[in-house]
């Protein structure tokens, strides 16, 4: 809902931006994010795309219209070159519309659009060719669709029915046509709630709510308090439930039973939900089996798709570019200061190796504008490749060190906590609206002195970045006052010159921490941002809130660069591939899902979470996926093959904290059950078997070996653990907020 | 698991009554039953739905405990305006009325005067958010720090213990891997007994690299000087943690033969068994090594002619039929295997006479029955080797002292059993031909026992371990051996210097004690008359370990010297309590 009315707000000055950065997928992007949709659509969506656009542009007018943007509705009727045919179309709900929340006044919107688009046939009957674009837009339709009813009393009967049929069916067939269950279940309750049958929609729910899967029960609960018409219009979650087709993977054999079944017994009631609200991935070959089914499931919509996971990932790393420029510097040195032609020798060697390798999977090089390295940076990745050859190597015999972090007397609630990448500032977010910076090694935080001060100084010195600095400033820790609530995450530039933080107050801010004060208040979200990180090569960062959609930024621009919109529930944490092609996000509605800076586009969906997903990570190859969720799980994904690998059980509580060792061998994950996880992360990429049929299918039978694949449990005293960091030799950092009681 | 289920997912709505009131706060007077039914669902939703978003901030909150601030935060985002006054406390007092048949729970305001408020002194300044870090693991080990929580509480332990085979809990797995780590092979069985039957990959460690780690051996260091030194508090915190430690170190005093901390390091054992709160079944492979070796090893000192390891021996005996009765259960078969192993020792002729000792020590605390049927029948066969030793031609002192103490050993076990056993009355001849070369002192001391047990229920605490002892010996705080560090170990029993005189063997120092030790001599006289019968002065030497910050009064030795001192020195009783 709120991203079908922020998008077009940005609508204007996106497209002024966007060229310069990105040369194409503009308009593309422009349309779908205006509607609030998956920009799948150019992809996928074969003949219908252009009838799609011409909708969503008519629906963004008439909004602009409305709210009185009438520049912004001839700037935009120019460039989509649409004709006036649209303006004999009053604008009933204008008078009304005040909230942002007012589902009355979003209806209207969409009730409109959705005559529009009556023109175009909806291949609502054709549940195989559907696209999610043209589902987003009839929130109406599909709710009037409720009004061809049965007997309300009879559902119980359609139900239990169905119910005994699956219950009969041979065992390979009932783990299959089970999940058919909980769908249909919520269909059928809120058909009856839409025709106010409220009495039989409740003994409906009595009867057959406790028959569901345990991990649908947070959905239940909310089913369970609507139970009246009115209260469908407001809630996001049902609507999304509507409007978004639930998608079933069921093989060829289980289905033709099911029809069969169904047809012989003339339900019809049944089979128009399935008809209308289901998508069912009909696949040829073996039933899955109980646990695989299981395993896939839980999320708001069902299982992804299997075609919208067949998209190529260049999960490859990028080239280091600069690698001739510490081999300069390291000669450079060399010839300074004579040093030791063995240490030398060997790092030529391990960036020598470096170089020639050449990632098959790789995206281009400049697929992504990137920004140009500056000198400091260079030094920081000397730096880095020094550090690196001190590395321990982690493994199942060598486990690493941990140094935890508390944060004591912290009643304002730590929120957040980030790590500088050398591991020399720790950032902390509190639910006091204050960012606090700590350096955690000798050297002191200064700001820089006051421009009148500036003006003394020497500039031609040569340590003039020392002159700047003023001393009396020093300190081991700032605050950073400016946001108006609680703050929800923080990410340091991977160069250290900046600090963003996302809010519940609805900005991102940057921080200098030269300065130590606020440079940018990136508003967009208009709802809290839970989460907001960096990408690895600066410039770019990505943040995601309660409005449902993930936002691309560039720190020079004041609106987002690109919307990634498609999640069901609020953004939950943001992360950037290590090669900043990609962006995943987690979200409330279960599913992890991966977009393409690029173009905006959606390229993986990842269910299988019982439990909103708090936490991600990318291995640092940049294949890997582990994302943790409420549930305490642990999941590991596959990017290239678009498939689940993993599931590690053993924390109680929600998985706040999950990261790579830097060289992968190890997965540490924090949890607010207060320890601090580390698995045999090599081993669980080694043990799967990803045969053709597998990656074919997506049917992975997972191996139950979590216990195996546990290396350590280290239990913090009634601290949770926020954050994890390994630092550049592999030391881990965990931070959290003790809490006295 | 069905009902439960729908009984908590059963749409709950507020009571009608709840709308009246409401609206009577709001100065609505009378609201009809249908419009309070109707709001009442409505209002019900809403603050569900309310509540589902506060759930959301208190989730990015990263708390478990949903504050009225989540609930502020999920108002705005309804664009309502939050409700003030509401502060997130750990309790917010809602007070009850009940009038005119109608109860009802409210938020008290109270009012407040704004000069009072005024002229309230400032309440201190909070502390300051602060960073503190410290190791949550070394190298895959948690150090034992303050920092750090405690081992696993004692009911998951045992359930951990006990029920191997069910799901492997949390934790579990760490405790396998820790000791892994730190115990290299002996931690096979516990990784194999409580880690379900996976297919184990064992994880070893050498040794020395855990011996080397600085943080372990300043533990180690830090575990001893608790256990060994003087400080309470200290030994409060170390002496619960970790009790593989002391096995290590059980492992290698007996190595150096350093008799004192061998001592110390039994009266832990017995500390930790006394302990309530320790689970120590999962340790017991450990254990029962380490006291079996001080009951029946060849040599556990340097001098074994002058040095009275035989109350250590005696001692950890009594602790290993403490243990046997503790833990022994029919799965792990404590007790008959401890037998076998002793009797086993005891058959053996080429035995020597300290394990022999330790064996008939060991077998004679398990109790009469064991002695009845174990020991007895051999007295005449251990009788006729005492004798060959003692008649016999001069061999060494130390098989001398050795069949001397064994003789006194049997004698004292045997006499109480025979004497409950036997009937009498007791004939000098008839118990010469049963029990050969001993017949005739067993004899006197089974007339004596007899005489004896009235008396001694009176005097003697049960939970004592007298060491009687046939001729003068040397006390246990006598033998200040140097620790492995070179320094001089410190005594745990200081001995006033006026007990000194007790010492009766000349040319062996005692250790002075150090004049900061403070200790309280208590109690005298215990009674005229036994001192008569029972020729020895008693030293009571009552340790206080203060475990798990609970005070248990354990390893209460009694050392008996007698012979030498005239027998009409009473029998004294002293408490140390070591500071």
């Amino acid at each position: 809902m709120a991203a079908v009315q922020d998008g077009p707000m940005e609508l204007d000055t996106e497209k002024e931006t966007k060229p310069e950065i990105l040369s194409d997928g503009t308009s593309k992007l422009s349309g779908n994010a205006a509607s609030g949709t998956l920009s799948s659509s150019p992809l996928t969506a074969g003949g219908a795309p252009k009838q799609e656009d011409q909708q969503t542009l008519i629906a963004v007018l008439q909004f602009l219209r409305r709210n009185k943007l009438s520049e912004s509705v001839e700037i935009l009727r120019r460039e989509a070159g649409l004709e006036d045919q649209e303006d004999s179309q009053t604008l009933d709900g204008s008078g009304g519309g005040k909230g942002d929340r007012d589902g009355g006044e979003a209806n209207s919107l969409l009730s409109r659009v959705s005559i529009t688009s009556a023109a175009a046939p909806q291949s609502t009957l054709t549940p195989i060719t559907v696209k999610r674009a043209n589902e987003q837009l009839d929130v109406s339709v599909v709710l009037s669709a409720y009004s061809q009813q049965g007997d309300p009393s009879l559902y119980q009967v359609y139900y239990s029915g169905l119910k005994n049929f699956i219950e009969s069916v041979l065992d390979c067939h009932r783990a299959e046509l089970s999940q058919l269950f909980y769908p249909l279940f919520v269909h059928m309750y809120l058909e009856l709630v839409y025709n106010n049958h409220e009495n039989e929609a409740k003994a409906f729910f009595e009867k057959f709510g406790g028959d569901q899967e345990c991990y649908y029960q947070d959905d239940l609960r909310v089913l369970c308090g609507l139970t009246k018409k009115e209260h469908l219009k407001g809630n996001e979650v049902l609507l999304d439930f509507r409007t978004s087709r639930f998608v079933l993977r069921i093989s060829r054999d289980s289905y033709q039973l099911l029809k069969r079944h169904l047809q012989e017994r003339h339900n019809n009631q049944i089979w128009n939900i399935i008809q209308e609200h289901l998508y069912i991935d009909i696949f040829d070959g073996m039933p899955r089996s109980k646990s695989q089914i299981d395993s896939m499931s839980g999320s708001f919509a069902g299982e992804a798709r299997r075609e919208v996971n067949k998209v190529k990932v260049f999960h490859g790393l990028l080239k280091e570019p600069e690698i001739e420029v510490p081999l300069d510097d390291e000669e450079d040195e060399a010839e300074n200061e004579e040093g030791k032609p063995k240490k030398k020798k060997t790092k030529k060697d391990s960036m020598g190796s470096k170089s020639k390798k050449q990632d098959p999977n790789a995206p281009q090089q400049n697929r992504i504008p990137l920004p140009e390295l500056k000198d400091s940076d260079k030094l920081d990745k000397i730096m880095y490749m020094k550090e690196s050859t001190k590395r321990i190597r982690l493994g199942p015999e060598n486990l690493p060190s941990i140094c935890f972090y508390s944060f004591l007397n912290a009643y304002q609630g730590l929120t957040a906590v980030d790590f500088t990448d050398d591991s020399s500032l720790l950032a902390g977010g509190f639910a006091d609206s204050t960012v606090r910076i700590w350096s955690v090694t000798p050297k002191k935080l200064r700001k820089v002195k006051s421009a009148g001060e500036l003006n003394l100084i020497d500039k031609e010195s040569d340590d003039v970045l020392e002159r700047i600095m003023d001393e009396k400033t020093a300190s081991e820790s700032k605050i950073l006052c400016g946001h108006s609530g609680p703050v929800y995450s923080v990410s340091f530039s991977p160069d250290r010159n900046y600090l963003l933080s996302s809010s519940e107050d609805g900005t991102v801010r940057l921080w200098s921490l030269q300065t130590f004060t606020c440079l940018v208040g990136y508003k967009g979200h208009n709802y809290p941002v839970w989460d907001t990180h960096f990408s690895p090569f600066g410039y770019y960062f990505v943040s995601g809130g309660h409005d449902r959609v993930a936002r691309l930024w560039a720190t020079d621009h004041y609106q987002p660069l690109r919307i990634f919109a498609g999640h069901l529930a609020d953004v939950t944490c943001t992360r950037f591939h290590p090669n900043s092609n990609y962006v995943a996000t987690g979200s409330t509605d279960r599913t992890i899902r991966l977009w393409d800076v690029l173009n905006g586009n959606c390229v993986r969906i990842f269910t299988g979470h019982k439990g909103p997903v708090h936490s991600l990570a990318f291995s640092p190859n940049g294949k890997f996926l582990a994302s943790g969720s409420t549930d305490g799980r642990v999941l590991l994904w596959d990017i290239g093959h678009g498939l689940m690998i993993g599931e590690l059980k053993g924390h109680t509580d929600t998985i706040y904290a999950l990261k790579f060792s830097r060289d992968g061998e190890i997965l540490a994950s924090g949890s607010m059950d207060n320890t601090v996880r580390l698995w045999d992360s090599t081993k669980a990429f080694d043990d799967v078997e990803t045969d053709d049929f597998t990656a074919a299918t997506g049917h992975i039978h997972l191996p139950d070996n979590s216990q195996e694949l546990l290396l350590g449990t280290y239990h913090s005293k009634s601290t949770p653990v926020t954050h994890l960091h390994f630092t550049r030799r592999n030391l881990l950092l965990a931070a959290g907020g003790y809490s006295s009681q | 698991m069905a009902e439960e289920r729908r009984q908590k997912l059963c749409s709950v709505i507020l009571p009608t009554e709840s709308m009246k009131a409401m609206a009577e706060s709001v100065g609505v007077g009378s609201l009809q039953e249908d419009s309070c039914l109707a709001l009442s669902e409505e209002v019900s939703y809403r603050i569900k739905e309310i509540a589902q978003d506060a759930l959301k901030f208190m989730h990015h909150g990263k708390r478990r405990k949903l504050t009225t601030g989540d609930i502020d935060h999920a108002l705005k985002l309804k664009n309502v305006e939050p409700l003030y006054g509401f502060q997130s406390q750990e309790f917010i007092p809602f007070r009850f009325a009940s009038g005119g048949g109608r109860e009802l729970h409210f938020y008290e305001e109270k009012e407040v005067d704004l000069s009072d408020i005024i002229n309230t002194p400032l309440p201190r300044v909070p502390l300051d958010v602060s960073l503190k870090a410290h190791w949550l693991s070394i190298d895959g080990v948690q150090p034992a720090i303050p920092e750090n929580p405690p081992p696993v509480p004692k009911e998951q332990q045992k359930t951990d213990s006990t029920e191997p085979l069910k799901a492997v809990k949390p934790g579990q797995e760490e405790e396998g891997s820790i000791q892994t780590k730190g115990q290299g092979a002996s931690s096979a069985e516990v990784k194999g007994s409580s880690a379900k039957m996976v297919p184990l990959k064992m994880r070893m460690k050498p040794r020395s690299t855990h011996e080397l780690s600085v943080e372990q051996q300043l533990y180690y260091k830090e575990i001893t000087e608790a256990c060994v030194g003087s400080c309470e508090a200290k030994r409060a915190v170390c002496v619960c943690n970790k009790c593989y430690l002391f096995l290590f170190q059980v492992r290698v005093n007996v190595v150096q033969n350093n008799l004192a901390l061998l001592i110390y390091l039994m009266r832990m054992v017995k500390a930790l068994m006394d302990n309530p709160t320790l689970y120590l079944e999962k340790y017991l492979h450990e254990l029962i090594p380490a006291v079996v070796t001080c009951i029946v090893s060849k040599q556990l000192c340097l001098r074994p002619d002058v040095d009275n390891h035989w109350a250590l021996r005696d001692f950890a005996a009594r602790l290993m039929a403490q243990s046997c009765k503790t833990f022994s259960t029919t799965t792990n078969n404590i007790q008959s295997r401890i037998t076998k192993t002793f009797t086993k020792a005891l058959l053996d002729d080429k035995t020597q006479w300290t394990t022999r000792y330790g064996c008939i020590a060991g077998l004679a605390e398990l109790g009469h029955d064991v002695i009845k049927t174990l020991i007895i029948p051999r007295l005449s066969v251990e009788g006729a080797r005492i004798k060959a030793v003692m008649d016999g031609p001069v061999v060494s002192n130390i098989d001398k002292i050795g069949a001397d103490h064994v003789q006194s050993l049997l004698l004292k076990h045997c006499a109480s059993v025979v004497a409950k056993t036997r009937p009498l009355p007791d004939m000098v001849d008839q118990y010469k031909v049963d029990y050969g070369y001993l017949g005739t002192m067993l004899c006197s001391h089974v007339v004596k026992a007899r005489a004896q047990a009235a008396f001694q229920a009176q005097t003697v605490n049960r939970t004592t371990l007298t060491i009687t002892q046939p001729r003068p010996t040397l006390s246990v705080s006598q033998s200040g051996l140097s620790t492995s560090s070179g320094s001089r170990a410190p005594s745990i029993i200081k001995v006033p210097s006026s007990l000194t005189l007790m010492s009766t063997r000349p040319g062996t120092p005692t250790q002075p004690s150090p004049p900061a030790t403070k200790y309280i001599v208590m109690a005298t006289s215990a009674g005229a008359a036994s001192t008569q019968q029972v020729r020895s002065v008693l030293h009571i030497h009552r340790v206080h370990m203060i475990v798990h910050s609970k005070v248990i009064s354990v390893p209460r030795i009694l050392i008996a010297t007698p012979g030498l001192i005239s027998p009409n020195i009473k029998v004294f009783k002293y408490t140390f309590i070591l500071q």
